[in-house]
């Protein structure tokens, strides 16, 4: 377990703070079916909340592939706080049922 | 195949918002029962590498890309239930902090890639399970892309707002995701090909012995 989760996490990282700014640029399977039926205007200019990071990329950083490494790397460490938290969560009101003490062995 | 604001009107943001939510208080529920501690810092981990990959859009055909859900890797690991979790997590995330599918939108992804991607992929490869891990894992990864994606179709054409029917959204979408889905099939495949060779331990017992197995591999 403590060795995949190593393994895991380097990959994470380098997937999401190295290789991003190397993903394709082409739109999406339903950014393609909505330019070409049409209707990819009607998500322009619809969003309700402004986000710190849109798009992947940190605003005020000029390099673009650097800017979306960057938010690749802030995002991927921010979701394995996101993912271990949810786990904890989820599972402290079941505290006491004998399986507290396994924590990332083997 | 993020929705992003606009794409929805209000009946569908919000019936699909409502449709999701007795869903996620149901997984935790499961979850809370199925998951153990020792998982913790592996569901860290993966919600951490899911979300990287689905950074990494790979080029198929015709100037078009796709990149993996990864809901198929997280009911392998977790449990089906544990997995709408992580999903969820990570699409919240994309949401909130990278503008990655609409806010009003959230419900709608949510209940396509964090509910019906991992129950239609999890059920897929269960009964599936007895041709192998590997080829069970990308049929189910590829039933779990479509399966989303139809999903998707039928709430653009229920919302009305882009003037298309289901019958001319559902094949267009279908169309690019099953293409898309094979590139999913094909990573989450190769994954859990590693995962059961080097990395044993992470795969519950359910998937790394199924009933009826254990006698033919001995």
């Amino acid at each position: 377990m403590k060795k995949a989760f190593w393994v895991f996490l380097v990959a994470a990282l380098v997937v999401g703070g190295l290789l991003s700014p190397w993903a394709s640029p082409d739109p999406d399977g339903l950014e393609r079916v909505a330019e070409d039926k049409g209707f990819l205007h009607q998500g322009e200019g619809q969003e309700v909340v402004n986000s710190p990071l849109p798009d992947y990329s940190i605003p005020g950083v000029a390099n673009s592939r650097v800017s979306t490494a960057l938010a690749g790397a802030v995002g991927t460490l921010a979701m394995l706080a996101a993912g271990y938290g949810l786990g904890r969560a989820v599972r402290a009101r079941a505290a006491g049922d004998g399986d507290s003490s396994h924590r990332l062995e083997s | 195949m993020h929705i992003p604001d606009g794409f929805l009107d209000p009946k569908t943001y919000i019936g699909t918002a409502a449709a999701a939510a007795p869903v996620l208080a149901y997984a935790v529920h499961r979850t809370r029962r199925e998951l153990k501690d020792r998982q913790v810092p592996l569901m860290g981990v993966m919600g951490a590498f899911i979300f990287a990959a689905q950074m990494i859009n790979f080029p198929i055909m015709g100037g078009t890309s796709g990149h993996l859900i990864g809901a198929v890797l997280a009911a392998i690991l977790f449990g089906p239930w544990a997995a709408v979790l992580l999903m969820t997590t990570v699409l919240a995330l994309q949401c909130f902090v990278f503008l990655d599918g609409g806010v009003t939108a959230l419900g709608a992804n949510i209940l396509n890639m964090a509910v019906i991607a991992p129950l239609v992929g999890w059920g897929v490869f269960r009964s599936l399970r007895g041709l192998g891990m590997v080829p069970a894992t990308f049929v189910a990864s590829w039933a779990s892309v479509l399966a989303a994606a139809a999903a998707a179709s039928v709430e653009l054409a229920l919302s009305g707002r882009i003037g298309l029917g289901l019958n001319v959204i559902l094949p267009a979408m279908l169309f690019w995701h099953v293409f898309i889905g094979l590139g999913e099939g094909l990573i989450t495949g190769a994954l859990v090909a590693y995962l059961g060779r080097a990395h044993t331990e992470v795969l519950p017992r359910a998937v790394r012995e199924p009933v009826g197995e254990e006698a033919r591999a001995s």
